[in-house]
């Protein structure tokens, strides 16, 4: 549960997801589920040329299993508490 | 960071918010559908009603209609709302279902040309 806790904690924010199929997705974090499901507001895409039917597409449903990275914003996750916390589940709880 | 029991969804209840809406949903394959949104559940399976499978070739785009389809979750790569009258991409000019899948099959024959071409000659080294 430690990522889907970090993940909503980091709800409002702005992030870019990059997919496993190589598109890269920018916007504000709207909600994560367990799975890790990501749901992004206001949404960009980079290089849109290439996706040009993502352009119609301003709020997106994206499904856990494709992400392979999120770039947080400079800041945005506390490293400290991150590692009290994984020690603390490490633990079990 | 700690969740309390009542801030959790139930699981794989996020889509609900999408249901009965016109989405735009890409597959792992790569493919293209828009329809309605009628039903889900947590692995992401989905029902989608009045489905096309839209298909872009170059600054055309047409779309295949398919009617009810079912789409096993683990296809899905995302699913984006599509804004009413706003479907259609920009720049893009529309041709008939037939034109597209022609316009498609050309640029797969070239691909595979291309392919060959470079395979043949593989032996020059050239970057």
């Amino acid at each position: 549960m430690l990522f889907f806790s970090l993940f909503k904690t980091l709800v409002g924010k702005e992030v870019t997801v990059e997919l496993k199929n190589d598109l890269c997705i920018s916007g504000a974090l709207h909600s994560v589920d367990q799975y890790l499901n990501i749901k992004l507001t206001n949404t960009r895409v980079h290089n849109e040329q290439k996706y040009p039917h993502m352009m119609s597409v301003r709020n997106c449903f994206i499904r856990g299993s494709v992400v392979r990275y999120v770039h947080l914003p400079p800041g945005a996750v506390d490293v400290e508490v991150l590692h009290d916390a994984t020690r603390r589940e490490a633990r079990g709880g | 960071m700690d969740v309390t029991l009542q801030e959790v969804p139930l699981p794989g209840t996020a889509l609900a918010e999408e249901l009965d809406q016109k989405l735009l949903i890409v597959l792992r394959d790569g493919r293209k559908l828009l329809g309605v949104l009628r039903s889900f559940d947590q692995f992401a399976n989905l029902v989608v009603e009045g489905a096309v499978e839209r298909i872009i070739v170059g600054e055309q785009y047409g779309d295949i209609p398919l009617g009810l389809q079912v789409i096993r979750g683990e296809n899905v790569v995302l699913l984006g709302r599509v804004e009413d009258g706003k479907d259609a991409p920009e720049g893009l000019t529309e041709v008939s279902a037939q034109a597209i899948k022609d316009a498609q099959n050309g640029e797969k024959e070239l691909n595979k040309l291309k392919s060959t071409i470079r395979a043949r000659m593989d032996f020059l080294d050239m970057e």
